[in-house]
Parts: C-alpha cells; structure tokens; sequence
C-alpha cells in the first residue's frame, strides 16, 4: 500500500464535504471540478448531514485479500438526506438482519490495516440508528 | 462510412492454461483467425485487456504481440474499457475499417488471470478505487447490490437468478472451447458457497485465461477472397458514472439503454427482429438486468423470462448466451468482447454444431465493464 495515497488531505473522507453547484444546486460527493447537470464550474463546499438510510446492501463474505480478515462484513448504499449517496461499510450490526431502507448514521473509523506494522486508514462507515 | 464485414475467427480453449504465456494465448487465436480469413497480410492491430499490467505485469501489449505475431512493424494498439475492452478494441478495428483508413484489422482480446495476483483486487479496479473498493466492495458485491434492489423493488426471486446459470450451462455444455462446459441444476447453484449475498458462486463468471481474435474487413476485400462473412450493420458504446451510487437507479443500466438505442437506430431494427444475443453476463443478475435494458422484456421482468424459458435457444424468442455466456464459457476480462463477435460469427453462418439457432440471420453482442459504466454493442447480419 502507497501511504501517500491513504494518509494525504481527504476531506471528503474525513470531513464528509462535498461541492454544492452554485447554478443548479446538485451536490457532488466526492467533489467535482465540472457539474454533471449544466456543467457549470462555479461549487461552493458544503458539510454533508450524517444521517440517511439503506438503498441497497449485500454482505461481503469473500474479499479482496486486504479485507478477507475483515469477512463477513457489511456495505451499503446509503443516501444522506441531502440525497447524496455513498458506498460505505455498515458497522456493529447482526449482518444477517439488515434491511433495505433502515436508518443510519454516518460514523469515523478505521476502514483497513497494511498488514501488521502498516498504516492504519480511516474513513466513514454506517452504523444503524 | 462504408461496409465492414468480419472475415475469419479464432480463438484459445477457456480455462486455467497454466502452460500458456499472455503472448502464446493471443498469438494462438490471431493465427487461427488469420488462417481462417484467408487475408496474407494485416493492416493493423488492436487488442482488448483489461489489466495485463496487475495481471501479468506486463503493459505495451500492442507491441508485444504484434512482435511475437511476427507483425512489426503493423501498427498495434491495447485497448482498455475494463471488461469491455474486447468489445472497444472490435470497435476501433470497425471504425478503421470503415473510416478507409485500413482493409483489414485484427481485434483481438486475452487476459491471463490464473498467474498469481489478487484477482478480487484486480477486477475491483475498474471500480471507483477512493470511493467504492476503499470500503472493501468488491465487483460481486456490487452486481450483489444491483440483485437485491432488484429483488427488492420487482419481486426478482433466487430461483430466477439460478435459471440464468443453468441455461447458460446447458449452452456452454455444447461449447468445446468452455472452461466450464458441464450442466448444472438450480439446487447446485442455490447451495453453492455464498459469495455476496444474495449471489453466491454459481451465480458468478469465473476466473478465465483465454485469446480470441477475429479479422475485421472491407466488403472489398470479402469479395475477393469469396469467403463466408458477416456483416456489422451496428456499433455503439455508452458511458455512465463509474460508481453504482452515483447513479438514479440500481436496476437499470444506463450505458446499455443508451448503447442500444444508438445501435438498433443504426441498424435500422427492432428487439424483435434480432435472433440472438451475447449478453454481459459476469453474474447472473446481470444477464437478466440487461435483457431489460436491450428492450427484449418488460422491466422488472427478466427473470420471469429466463425461468420460462423464454431465452433458450429453442426457445423462439430471444436465444441468449447460446455459447454458454462469461458463466459456463469462462470470462477472460480482456477476450470476452472478442469471444462475444466469435459465437454470432459462427451461429450466423451455420456452424455453431449441437447449439445452432436455427435460421440466425441478425445477431447482437453486448459486453460492458465495471458495473456498466461502459457498454459496447454490436450487431451483425448474414445476408
Ligand atoms: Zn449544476
């Protein structure tokens, strides 16, 4: 793992800011330099609210070799109530009793570890309300 | 632009070829396609991989295969759409074609898989690496996600997600070049190890070293060499958001829709009057998703379709996956673009043997990456 990838200023990651157009009021999460709706470039930067719900969500139980420690683990799509959507981990939760359209909030943890003595990464996660 | 036909096919066994090289793989296929085309020469060369680099190591793959080939100094090209790059790279090969640049392209595809990289964190590349693979997703675990607000907004069941596995099954069981070319029951796939609920193993295309090649021509050329060929009488692609969130719905695939649209306009044809289609069909949610989205059935409908029957290749309706799909045929990333143009090529001309669709005369072959920001069609006539 490049630690310059995972440790730099993320504040998306770490602050759930997202762009807000200026023009027609879409809202780009992560931020964007172009809006997708009427392409303008004029964003201001907001702060997402931290709740939302499920859309849709699977449990992960074979994982990339990074995350096989971690199965079986949880991730969803959740739409914040600003109604940008995220893909994110739901955490601290009987994974066999999930349901589309549970309430969640958006919490800081640690996402994944480089093996033993690497570097821990953060992020969000979901966990429900 | 003027009239493109493929010429000639040719493409590797599907499976683990632990004796193979990438090079020996795509050079084999573009031999036999060379032989069968009759062509003594190429104009040029484009192939489809999605990661030869994460894969094998190894990038430049234009080059290097147009040296083993004993090509240079034809020009060579590597096209990358992820698992869309055989379609892409079939694509550049048409548009050369048709554009007068060129008489006759190669458009290959290969990937090497079986090599020892972490093939869950390959594949999970053609996702967005910040904002989806970072959270452990996974490409089963997003087709998953597209399954269950499937299930969940149509009524979508798991017996129906089995049906695509063991009709595609059956097909491949007729396809000497499968890797997986057994029959299968909806018990086996039901109780096959969970992967990403609700898609369990049988559910997904697997692991997949393969190289096919075809050669691409001007009506010119075909003439001259009084060979049998088929026509493309459509090329589209579409693009959409990387992420699966980003988009308004999970249970339409937008590139496809719009892929489609463009291709039937340019063909100047219905759903209707096609014979048969190669589908995308990386896990079976997505075969079904996408027989939505190519117009053959209603949404939310596509399952109830594929558990009736209704796209066997007896069935009369819309034979799909009649080589055995990515699911029984194998799904080497970079190749099943190619693999896809290979089936129609030999069903419309006769010679697809004990899974022949009787009379095919219009086919369609759609193939996509990630979890469909890119979809590439094509559609072929025989006259
Ligand atoms: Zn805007």
């Amino acid at each position: 793992m490049i630690t310059a990838r995972y440790h730099r200023e993320i504040p998306q990651r770490y602050r759930l800011e997202a762009g807000k157009c200026k023009k027609c009021g879409f809202i780009a999460f992560p931020h964007r330099l172009v809006c997708p709706k009427c392409k303008s470039q004029d964003f201001e930067t907001i702060r997402l609210s931290d709740e939302g719900k499920i859309l849709t969500f699977t449990i992960v139980r074979v994982a990339s070799d990074k995350f096989s420690k971690q199965t079986p683990f949880a991730v969803g799509i959740v739409e914040l109530k600003e109604g940008v959507k995220l893909t994110t981990q739901i955490a601290d939760v009987d994974v066999d009793k999930l349901e589309i359209g549970q309430k969640v909030k958006i919490v800081f943890r640690k996402i994944q570890e480089d093996g033993k003595a690497g570097i821990l990464c953060y992020g969000y996660k979901a966990v429900l309300i | 632009m003027r009239d493109v036909v493929v010429i000639g096919a040719g493409m590797t066994k599907f499976g683990e070829l632990w004796d193979k090289s990438i090079k020996d793989i795509f050079v084999e296929a573009s031999l036999k396609a060379i032989k069968d085309s009759g062509v003594d020469h190429i104009d040029s060369i484009y192939v489809g991989a999605m990661s030869s680099g994460l894969f094998v190591g190894q990038e430049h793959l234009g080059a290097i295969l147009a040296d083993y080939l004993g090509m240079n100094p034809v020009p060579a090209t590597r096209v990358e759409s992820a698992c869309a790059s055989g379609g892409a790279a079939f694509r550049q090969a048409y548009l050369e074609v048709a554009s007068g640049a060129s008489e006759i392209v190669l458009a290959g595809g290969v990937e090497k898989m079986n090599d020892g990289a972490d093939v869950t964190e390959v594949l999970a590349t053609a996702a967005d690496q910040e904002y989806e693979v970072y959270q452990g997703i996974t490409f089963p675990g997003l087709y998953a996600m597209i399954a269950k607000a499937h299930m969940h907004q149509y009524g979508t069941t798991r017996e129906q997600l089995a049906a695509v596995a063991v009709k595609n099954h059956r097909n491949g069981s007729k396809n000497k070049n499968a890797q997986f070319g057994f029959e299968v029951t909806p018990e086996q796939v039901m109780k096959s190890t969970m992967v990403s609920d609700p898609l369990r193993l049988l559910d997904c295309s697997p692991v997949t070293d393969g190289g096919a090649a075809v050669i691409v021509a001007s009506m010119d050329v075909a003439k001259k060499l009084n060979k049998n060929f088929v026509r493309v009488i459509a090329s589209a692609q579409a693009s959409d958001t990387i992420a699966l969130h980003s988009r308004e719905s999970f249970t339409t695939l937008n590139s496809v829709v719009k892929a489609a649209e463009k291709a039937y306009r340019m063909a100047g044809i219905k759903p209707t009057d096609l014979n048969l289609c190669e589908v995308h069909d990386c896990f079976t949610i997505a075969e079904i998703v996408v027989s939505e989205d190519l117009g053959f059935f209603e949404k939310g409908k596509g399952g109830e379709a594929v558990l009736n029957g209704l796209t066997s290749i007896e069935s009369g309706k819309i034979p799909i996956n009649t080589s055995g799909g990515l699911k029984s045929k194998g799904h080497p990333v970079g190749a099943t673009g190619i693999a896809q143009i290979i089936e129609l090529f030999e069903q419309l001309n006769g010679k697809a043997g004990g899974r022949q669709v009787k009379n095919a005369r219009i086919g369609m072959a759609q193939n996509m990456g990630g979890s469909g920001a890119s979809s590439v069609i094509h559609i072929l006539e025989v006259k």
